[in-house]
């Protein structure tokens, strides 16, 4: 029991917040820009994947499979594997290959293949007659896919978004590992290899209220705009 | 209001009062000549629509009448050819639809308004927004078409209603809000997917009562798919019966139901009787 004591407040002392909160900074930083290039580029390349289907608006039978083939090789590359190919690529990009910049490409390109599956997936929960209504409005595909598509698609989209961004979490704690910075560094650095217990747990529970208030926020939004509807 | 409606609705009419192309039948105003079309799947075909003629004269309202299956929808959806026929035409005026490229076929359908079963509005857009939709697609700038959203609105009484969601209305003003859709381009022609069959008969009613009321302010012309024979008999003054992707009866609603020829209609007629026979109800515990 005092040992539990002890470590509780070696966990929440000013020491521990010292190396914490740059972390925590890191860690923000590389979820920021990691999430936009996901959100823009999922969105992009889901888009891509749902129209070109065989049954799509603007159906591309040989490039769909291609495509989507590409994209499932890219998910089926474990994180790890990502980040260390990527590497030298940020050297090439922005001059140097650790630090919470560099990790970005890799975190970007784990998570914008699954992204993209989850916003193809959510196009499709729309019913088909809604597109067909525009259609046989004579309205164009992006008109369909701009003014039909994605606001029908819109909660749906703000679930697949909360996870995908949880999901961006996890891989930059591993980011951390390979010189990205950040919490999971921390985990790694002070709590597994000089094993201070206490610096794993701040840096595991500062992950879980990032996690939850991603989570959270992701909720509040859906409920904002499903209530907005009258659903 | 509704006589500026009725105005420019004329103006469209106009546009096509010549004689049909080929000089047939001067008062057909769709014509189908031939239509086919078959359904692929990797294993097997099925030819939903064989060798269909049709003539429907303007400010008709035309009842395509059938079992599921019959190829009727299907028949429908070539008018504005969300379904491709494979052969066959179909004049719509002037306009040869089977001849229109891509780019004409989007500018042909926004005069080419259609209702659907399951409504199929946007949820994410007011009753406003649903009928802005089409005049955002047909470019239409913004005093003249928030204008003509309101006049459309009040045409089908859902004017107190503007702001409200889809989720908030019931089937009735849903499908009036549809029908709103459908004519906020002045259509020449109204195409309607069994646009009664999810409603409660009296509120099936009150839109059957607004597309006949539709149909005689602006002369719209207005062709009906339905499985309900009241539908045919309460709205309709022409009807064509479809059974296995061909048309099998057709004429005046009051001759086909005097004298139903084909097996479709008369099966039609034996269920619709046994369901107004009271001795029957009342056997059935109805």
């Amino acid at each position: 029991m005092n040992d539990f004591i002890t470590l509780m407040q070696k966990t929440f002392s000013n020491d521990t917040w010292q190396v914490i909160a740059p972390a925590i900074e890191d860690t923000l930083f590389m979820l920021v820009w990691s999430t936009l290039l996901m959100a823009i580029f999922g969105l992009v390349l889901g888009a891509v994947l749902f129209l070109t289907r065989p049954d799509g608006l603007a159906p591309l039978r040989v490039f769909n499979a291609i495509f989507g083939a590409l994209i499932n090789a890219l998910r089926s590359l474990p994180s790890m594997v990502i980040i260390i190919l990527t590497l030298p690529l940020a050297k090439f990009i922005i001059g140097k290959s650790y630090g919470p910049g560099a990790v970005i490409i890799a975190l970007a390109l784990t998570c914008i293949p699954m992204f993209a599956r989850m916003v193809e997936s959510s196009f499709l929960e729309v019913p088909r007659g809604k597109i067909e209504a525009a259609r046989s409005i004579g309205a164009r595909n992006h008109q369909v896919l701009l003014k039909v598509i994605i606001p029908e698609a819109l909660p749906s989209l703000i679930r697949a978004f909360s996870i995908a961004v949880i999901a961006v979490i996890s891989v930059t704690a591993l980011a951390g590992f390979f010189g990205g910075g950040g919490l999971g560094d921390v985990a790694v650095r002070f709590g597994y290899n000089r094993f201070l217990t206490h610096m794993m747990v701040a840096s595991v529970l500062a992950l879980i209220i990032l996690v939850e208030i991603v989570q959270l926020g992701g909720d509040i939004w859906e409920r904002y705009v499903v209530k907005k509807r009258h659903l | 209001m509704e006589a500026t409606l009725e105005k420019q609705q004329l103006a469209v009419g106009t546009v096509a009062q010549e004689p049909a192309r080929n000089g047939e039948n001067p008062d057909a105003f769709i014509s189908i000549k031939g239509l086919n079309k078959t359904f692929r799947s990797k294993d097997k075909s099925v030819e939903v629509l064989k060798d269909i003629d049709l003539e429907i004269a303007r400010g008709d309202i035309y009842g395509i009448m059938g079992f599921s299956g019959a190829g009727k929808s299907t028949l429908l959806r070539c008018l504005n050819r969300l379904e491709e026929p494979d052969s066959g035409s179909i004049d719509i005026g002037e306009t040869e639809i089977t001849g229109l490229s891509h780019k004409q076929l989007l500018a042909f359908r926004q005069k080419l308004g259609m209702i659907f079963q399951q409504f199929n509005l946007l949820e994410a857009r007011t009753v406003r927004g649903n009928v802005s939709f089409p005049l955002e697609v047909a470019g239409v700038a913004n005093p003249a078409r928030d204008r003509r959203v309101d006049d459309i609105l009040k045409l089908v009484e859902l004017s107190d209603r503007a702001n409200f969601y889809p989720g908030q209305l019931s089937g009735g003003q849903k499908q009036r809000v549809g029908i709103a859709r459908a004519l906020a381009n002045e259509p020449v022609v109204l195409l309607s997917d069994e646009a009664t069959s999810a409603l409660d008969p009296q509120i099936a009613l009150s839109v059957l009562d607004l597309l006949i009321d539709i149909n005689r302010k602006l002369g719209l012309t207005i062709v009906v798919v339905t499985h309900q024979i009241e539908v045919i008999k309460y709205a309709c003054n022409n009807v064509a019966v479809l059974e296995d992707g061909r048309i099998v009866e057709r004429g005046t609603v009051s001759d086909v139901l005097s004298a139903p020829q084909s097996k479709t209609m008369r099966v039609f007629m034996k269920v619709n009787s046994k369901f107004s026979d009271e001795a029957w109800l009342e056997g059935a515990g109805i």
